[in-house]
């Protein structure tokens, strides 16, 4: 198993720059997760990695190794599409071995070794049975087995789980994370499911147009969200952006929102023009005693809490609160914000102010 | 704007029973939700209310008249399929015009712009009137089709899924966007979808499907703190609810064979002894996955909280619900 390093990588095809440039460091053992819209050069990125595409410039390193102009078959990685496919004619056990067996290994460690794998995907019991007839789950153990069983440096998933109902979805979703949490093989996980991407990552690369916008663990994107872009993909419903103009001195701990004064985490960058004051739902606290005021656009129920949409003047905003609590369509309630948590950005740029919060985040990148 | 009301609606496919003996009222002025896997008979439901498909038994009732020997022009119902099909060659405007340009209506050409303009103000599509429906983004393109339904005034709108194929986004905004028109016309909506969350955030009244037949219906609130059985405790919730033996934490009612327990009802820090397997980071809260003798149990916490795989835990149900060998609800 290895670490692999991306260093400056870049990749045009033609006039398009699909990756811009590119850097980041994916350690050994982790479930790594390149997040992302459509078009945003994440599969290429991972393309890249397994040797399905070259970098038109920048270095891969798999395990210390500079391997970005390898062919893929001396990378030692393995790749699991999103459509698995087998061999529809052979039985699993077959399927299983015919990467060991067309690498040379003699018979003996290969039936020990097929059959390991088939133990730790729990799908011993279906050895000798066609794949014509296999479940879809069973049918994505068998493709998971075969990438497993040649004993790779890492695995590359392109959505593996992209073409399941939701509800198969999540049960493989936890079933791939507790598998990796046996063998502990580096993983480079491919989704545009933000939730997907929180659930199993340890690490996400969050990508935009080409770009990386941001890299950390699933907490630190949420809570400290470098841009915009990530502030807006990440979570649902997505952080609240209340415009506002305004000037904001190093040093400031509060800023001027329609007629009040809100705290903010202690900012260490000045900006000035169009800025605005992002909070998460779950930090909007409706509160009576507040004269900063809302009006209730929208309530949905969603069981344990319910999600309130607002008026307020500085643009529509959802709060996440208990269900418990009361708020009925047409009403004006007042709003406080947890000021610890929030994040300040200029829409100028699309960049986060730095502040207390998050400043040795964003020096990270 | 009516009410519309099924008895005992029946249909088979060869050997397949996709429907079996449904009967529902949808009252006047409703957002009613069917929920339920692939194959639980929800659209098989709006086909047999719209006419496209002919009931082996029973009968739909639109505005008090048994529909039966009407087509589905007859029928007074819009329809809003999965899948946005509009008129490639025709604008916007041309598009949401052409249901009220039919024939038989008569439509005026003043009142056909009035209508026109009015939705596209609610579906904020105004800007793209004479553009080119195929020069839409995917969304916009879904909202014209929701909008060639509003134009017209039928008794009932149904829509299969009109959500399911746009980002998700979107489709929360068009959540928001849709049970907002609804309430502001009035309208009957009959609405099926296999997403738990478009079920409880829209719906005045969700009716829960399983294999063909009606397990439940009531309010999203009855539903999801009242579900009358596991099947249908087992529909609504993320994380999904906890099916655990009777006797796990002791102290069941008689008959109880298992019991469900939603993530967000379980106490910690006294009662039995469990251990974190792993823990997900989402944000806004903290999913512990853990393991009671052997049994895996979800659970949310603060996302602040700091518990390590191996940590040990003390859990303790709050309110969990009962059910008999047969998955029916023990109260």
């Amino acid at each position: 198993m290895a670490q692999i390093i991306i260093r400056n990588v870049r990749k045009e095809f033609g006039d398009f720059t699909a990756v811009q440039n590119s850097s980041f460091t994916i350690e050994d053992g982790e479930f790594f997760m390149l997040l992302g819209p459509s078009g945003c050069g994440k599969t290429t990125t991972l393309r890249m990695i397994a040797g399905l595409e070259l970098p038109t410039s920048g270095e891969i390193f798999l395990d210390g190794e500079e391997i970005s102009q390898k062919p893929p078959s001396q990378r030692d990685i393995a790749f699991v599409f999103q459509m698995f496919a087998l061999y529809p004619h052979f039985n699993v056990r077959k399927n299983l071995s015919y990467p060991l067996v067309s690498q040379g290994m003699p018979r003996a460690q290969v039936k020990a070794k097929v059959a390991e794998v088939a133990e730790i995907l729990g799908i011993t019991g279906i050895l000798n049975r066609p794949v014509g007839g296999l479940s879809g789950g069973d049918r994505q153990r068998v493709a998971l087995g075969r990438a497993i069983v040649r004993d790779p440096k890492a695995f590359m998933m392109d959505e593996p789980l992209g073409a399941l109902d939701a509800e198969f979805r999540e049960h493989m979703a936890e079933e791939l994370r507790a598998l990796h949490d046996r063998m502990n093989a580096t993983t480079v996980y491919v989704t545009h499911d933000q939730l997907e991407a929180m659930q199993m990552g340890d690490k996400i690369v969050v990508m935009n147009n080409a770009v990386v916008e941001q890299f950390g663990t699933p907490q630190e994107i949420y809570d400290k969200p470098a841009t915009m872009f990530v502030a807006d993909f990440i979570g649902s419903p997505s952080m609240n952006f209340l415009k506002f103009s305004g000037k904001i001195a190093n040093g400031a701990t509060e800023v001027m929102l329609g007629d009040q004064m809100h705290a903010i985490p202690r900012q260490m960058q000045g900006a000035a023009g169009d800025l605005i004051y992002g909070v998460r739902p779950e930090h909007v606290i409706l509160s009576d005693a507040s004269s900063y005021r809302g009006k209730v656009l929208a309530t949905e129920y969603l069981g344990t809490t319910q999600i309130v949409t607002l008026d307020t003047p500085n643009g529509d905003i959802k709060a996440r609160i208990d269900s418990a609590q009361v708020a009925r369509v047409g009403e004006t309630v007042g709003l406080t914000f947890e000021a610890p948590k929030v994040t300040l950005f200029d829409t100028a740029t699309g960049l986060a102010l730095h502040s207390e919060l998050n400043s040795e985040v964003l020096a990270n990148g | 704007m009516a009410e519309v009301i099924l008895k005992h609606l029946s249909k088979s496919f060869g050997t397949d029973v996709a429907l079996d003996d449904v009967s529902l009222t949808i009252p006047d002025g409703a957002f009613v939700v069917l929920l339920g896997p692939t194959g639980a008979g929800k659209t098989t439901t709006l086909r047999l209310i719209s006419g496209l498909e002919k009931a082996d038994g029973g009968e739909v009732w639109i505005d008090g008249r048994n529909v039966a020997g009407e087509m589905p022009s007859q029928r007074d119902i819009a329809m809003v399929f999965q899948q946005y099909s509009l008129y490639p060659h025709l604008t916007v405007r041309d598009n949401l015009a052409f249901p009220l340009k039919s024939p038989i209506l008569r439509t005026p050409k003043s009142e056909i712009d009035r209508k026109v303009g009015e939705v596209a103000e609610v579906l904020q599509i105004s800007h793209k009137l004479d553009n080119k429906a195929t020069a839409l983004s995917g969304g916009e393109m879904q909202r014209v089709s929701i909008g060639r339904a509003l134009v017209r005034d039928p008794a009932i709108y149904l829509m299969d899924e009109p959500l399911s194929s746009l980002d998700a986004k979107l489709r929360t905004d068009l959540r928001v966007e849709l049970k907002r028109i609804q309430a502001n016309l009035g309208a009957t909506l009959l609405y099926v979808t296999h997403d738990q969350i478009e079920a409880m955030t829209m719906a005045t009244h969700v009716g829960v499907l399983n294999e063909g037949k009606l397990v439940q219906f009531g309010t999203p609130r009855e539903i999801y703190e009242n579900p009358n059985s596991l099947y249908v405790a087992s529909r609504l919730g993320l994380p999904r609810i906890n099916v655990l033996p009777a006797d796990i934490f002791g102290n069941v009612p008689h008959g109880t064979t298992q019991i469900g327990l939603r993530p967000e009802h379980i106490r910690q820090g006294e009662g039995l002894n469990a251990v974190v397997q792993r823990v997900e980071h989402l944000g806004d809260q903290n999913r512990l996955h853990l393991v009671l003798n052997g049994h895996i149990i979800t659970t949310i916490a603060d996302p602040a909280s700091e518990y390590e795989p191996g940590t040990h835990l003390k859990i303790t149900p709050n309110n969990p619900l009962c059910f008999d060998a047969s998955g029916d609800r023990i109260r």
